[in-house]
């Protein structure tokens, strides 16, 4: 962590903004659209080069009925000029080999959805940004890009600003942690550690290229539709999570969130994941013949059952979105981005209702408040999972489910017609996904025995070539901070970082090009493992600063990987 | 503070754009005019000057009617506010000498009608004529003091001061601070990094960019054009007979042959490549 330093320039004093929101992400640009609406003097400080260089979303981004902010109400005009398809078809896919059983979970979809688009995130933020620019300009504020803020500046033990790597440190009334998942605000805060691999989810993606008529044809679709896709069963072997596919105007978005322990556990390597996906046969009628990757990225995603922070403020600052956890996966379904906006936008109304007020934790408390009484907490961590995970969740009753279910009693349960009826209606219903205890139960084995009972099979042949992971590595953009890298090892043991080598996203047990290695000395006789880094590949994910001994920080402003899609 | 940058154009010596004649001579008539690259870090101490005390920039240069192209870069590059071009047959073919005395008459004039002027910067050298004398000749006559190889620069508008980084080369580099009173000409060191480290500083860059590219669609609509006649200078100091410096020819200097005897090898070709190896045996020991 970075130290805060005592200033020099010619005043010898802080520069001072009414509110400072850190990071330009959907949280950070609602935060600041809403802050700019109370006419607060707000300045924003983004580390990418341009809003969305830094981020990865599937994406579909939701405007549920019962939030008390959409997109489209803090930024007219959203979906026409940010946002690629709406989805207005949505499927899932159980897999077992090649058989499949397909459900339609447009139900679940639209449950207390108003409307839902698929976005890429350069294109998407980067309209926000300008935006927010426009916004927060007309309060004396406005958005940097390039400048990382790297710590918080505090005055007799209390927060009271940002410091940063390309500014002196700057001082403020409120501030807004809206960086995003591995937020260094959060950790520096004490609000969120970065220990526990079962409280996150990797999310690793491609963008494919794809004419639109194209997509129209090969997806069924009218010019202003779209359609999502979702993948379960055996087909990511035992590893916990699932595939998504989703349509944009001229792009597929196809990637894979697993749970981070779960890879972990079975050792995966997160690009053959996703390979496994973009190779079954079911693909091949959607990018069979021609498949171009126009970009391979990966960020880890937040459990906000598990972490989203009852009480995310301290001082004068507040965590919105990722930097808070407040990403909810209900079931299949990943909301985000979403919430992240509802959050920003409460975060900023909870500072005016109590602007003026002597207590720098008031606008802190409000703003619990607001989470609490919009029904926003009870989404991000719903007491129905409270209740069931620990029964759910338990290895025995895992292993006694999984046991029962793969006899064939256990499995002709689920196999017979009634069952066939039941599922779509089971699937579709917000109440049972949100209950689904994050076992290998509701990823793996229950939708295999569906594919298997009920599936058919598909004998398409599928004759994509995902590009390996040095041509995956080849197509990005970096600028890279040469000479000071920003991870670093501190324990090489193969023990303490070994899981580095297959769990971050741009390295392989057996590719000598990505960010972590193995290697094999002898010393005094004796064989050792031990793990190496190169930080230049990075895309940073996040995955090894919870699964590796590290000291991780994000690269300065503008330096590192640059995402053209996202 | 209000700052006038000078530049000026220089044959784009960038490979595909530059052509030579038969004879190794430059074509300036077929190779394209760009701004002196060095007069880019004389633009962006003048850019940095304004983003941090406000102000006024104005581009100056003295050449053909065609460097108004340059001026037009300088001001999208950075964001001069307006452009002065001192154009005119009578001052074709100057040299360094009469080319300072011209531009320092139409800082004086600038002075008298547009405004006071704190700071005149100039690059340290231009990439065709190589003497980097205009910029100090143009201090000694306007009789402005000057510092020169100026990496970090930072004003006290209250003090009208100046405060300078130098960097002297020389048998060991040293970097050198001084003070100077304004006004003052700043020549740039193309080591000079402008800094911001304030966020108001930042926004108003930012601002000033966005500004700029709109004022730059129009650039002639902020461009004066000054003639010999407006300037009011006497012909024997001008142009040609102002000009003491006579260049009596320009020879290319040869290129070293390059065609020695060369052996093609086939990199597959294992016993070429042991050849080779054998070849350089000699002089593996640093002989
Ligand atoms: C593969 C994948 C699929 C997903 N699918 C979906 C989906 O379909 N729907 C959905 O709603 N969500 C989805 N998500 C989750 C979603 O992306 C996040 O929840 C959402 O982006 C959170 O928004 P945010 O504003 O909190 O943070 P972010 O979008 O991460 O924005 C944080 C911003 O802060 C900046 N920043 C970070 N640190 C600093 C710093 N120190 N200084 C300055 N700036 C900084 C970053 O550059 C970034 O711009 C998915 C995620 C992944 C990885
Ligand atoms: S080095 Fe770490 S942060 Fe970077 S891509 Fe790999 S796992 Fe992610």
């Amino acid at each position: 962590m970075t130290q805060t330093k005592p200033v020099g320039g010619l005043e010898g004093e802080y520069e001072h903004y009414e509110a400072i929101v850190v990071g330009c992400g959907p949280g950070g640009a609602a935060a600041a659209a809403r802050l700019a609406a109370h006419d607060i003097e707000t300045l924003v400080l983004e580390r990418g080069t341009e809003a969305g260089s830094k981020n990865v979303s599937g994406g579909l981004i939701y405007a549920e009925e019962s939030a008390p902010y959409t997109i489209e109400d803090l930024f007219p005009n959203f979906r026409a000029a940010a946002a690629e398809r709406p989805v207005t078809d949505y499927q899932i896919h159980n897999i077992a080999g090649n058989k499949v059983k397909t459900v339609d979970l447009t139900d679940l979809h639209e449950h207390d959805t108003e409307w839902c688009d698929a976005v890429l995130r350069r294109h998407m933020d980067s309209w926000l940004e300008s935006r927010v620019h426009e916004l927060t300009s007309e309060t004396g504020g406005g958005v940097l890009t390039d400048v990382r803020v790297n710590g918080l500046l505090r005055e007799n033990g209390q927060i009271v600003g940002v410091t940063c790597d390309e500014l002196d440190p700057i001082t403020a009334d409120f501030i807004v942690a809206a960086d995003g998942v591995n937020s260094e605000l959060a950790r520096d805060a004490g609000l969120m550690d970065w220990a526990a691999p079962e409280e996150w989810f990797q999310g690793v993606k491609a963008v494919v290229e794809m004419d639109p008529q194209e997509i129209n044809d090969r997806f069924g679709l009218e010019p202003d539709e779209g359609i999502a896709h979702l993948f379960s069963g055996d087909l990511f072997e035992d590893v916990r999570g699932g595939g998504f596919l989703y349509t944009n105007e001229d792009t597929l978005s196809i990637g894979t969130v697993f749970h981070l322990d779960s890879l972990v556990a079975e050792q995966a390597e997160p690009h053959e994941l996703l390979d496994a996906l973009l190779t079954h046969p079911l693909m091949s009628q959607w990018i069979g013949d021609d498949y171009h990757e126009l970009e391979y990225g990966a960020k880890l995603v937040p459990d906000s059952k598990k972490v989203a922070h009852r009480e995310p403020y301290r001082d004068r600052l507040v965590l919105v979105g990722d930097a808070g956890g407040q990403m909810q996966a209900q079931g299949p379904i990943i909301k985000g981005m979403n919430h992240a906006v509802t959050a920003g936008a409460l975060a900023a109304d909870a500072y005016m209702l109590t602007r003026g007020n002597a207590d720098p934790e008031a606008p802190g408390r409000r703003y619990t408040t607001m989470l609490e009484q919009s029904g926003t907490m009870a989404k991000l961590r719903p007491r129905r999972y409270e209740l069931t995970s620990p029964v759910g969740e338990h290895g025995l009753v895992t292993r006694v489910t999984e046991g029962v279910l793969d006899s064939p009693v256990g499995s002709l349960a689920i196999g017979n017609p009634l069952a066939k009826r039941l599922l779509p209606k089971a699937y579709n219903s917000p109440f049972l996904v949100g209950m689904l205890p994050d076992t290998q139960t509701g990823y793996t084995t229950l939708p295999a025995i569906i594919a298997e009972q009920h599936g058919r099979t598909v004998h398409w042949e599928n004759e994509v070539e995902p590009p390996s992971l040095e041509e995956r590595i080849g197509d990005l953009t970096y600028n890279t901070d040469v000479g000071n890298p920003h991870i670093r090892v501190l324990d090489n043991s193969e023990a303490a970082s070994g899981a580095a080598v297959y769990a971050c996203p741009v390295s392989a047990e057996d590719f000598g090009g990505g960010c972590y290695r193995s290697e094999t000395v002898t010393t005094n006789g004796s064989e050792e493992t031990l793990v190496s880094l190169d930080t230049q590949p990075c895309v940073e994910c996040g995955t090894c600063a919870i699964v590796a001994d590290t000291e991780w920080e994000h690269p300065r402003g503008g330096k590192g990987v640059e995402f053209r899609q996202g | 503070m209000r700052s006038i940058a000078l530049t000026k154009g220089v044959p784009d010596f960038s490979d595909g754009a530059v052509s030579f004649d038969e004879d190794g001579h430059l074509e300036r008539g077929k190779t394209p005019t760009v701004m002196n690259p060095n007069d880019h870090f004389a633009l962006e101490a003048a850019l940095q000057t304004r983003v941090r005390h406000g102000g006024h920039v104005s581009g100056m240069s003295m050449g053909p009617p065609s460097y108004s192209s340059v001026l037009e870069e300088a001001m999208e590059a950075v964001y001069s506010d307006d452009s002065y071009l001192i154009s005119d047959r009578a001052l074709a073919a100057s040299d360094t000498w009469a080319t300072a005395i011209t531009l320092s008459a139409a800082i004086e004039k600038y002075q008298e009608e547009v405004a006071d002027v704190d700071l005149v910067f100039a690059g340290f050298k231009t990439a065709d004529g190589e003497t980097g004398h205009t910029g100090p000749q143009t201090a000694w006559c306007l009789e402005w003091p000057i510092v020169t190889h100026v990496i970090a620069l930072d004003i006290d508008p209250e003090e009208e001061q100046l405060r300078a980084k130098r960097l002297v080369e020389g048998d060991v580099d040293e970097i050198e601070t001084v003070e100077a009173p304004l006004p003052c000409v700043v020549i740039t060191d193309p080591e000079f990094e402008p800094t911001y480290r304030k966020a108001a500083h930042r926004l108003e860059h930012k601002r000033l960019r966005a500004e700029t590219q709109e004022r730059a669609v129009d650039h002639d609509d902020h461009l004066t054009t000054w003639g010999h006649a407006d300037l009011n200078l006497d012909p024997d100091y001008i142009g040609l007979d102002g000009s003491p410096t006579i260049v009596s020819s320009v020879d290319p200097i040869p290129k070293a042959p390059s065609e020695r005897e060369a052996t093609m090898i086939d990199p597959t070709d294992e016993d070429g490549l042991e050849q080779v190896l054998e070849e350089c045996q000699p002089f593996a020991a640093g002989d």
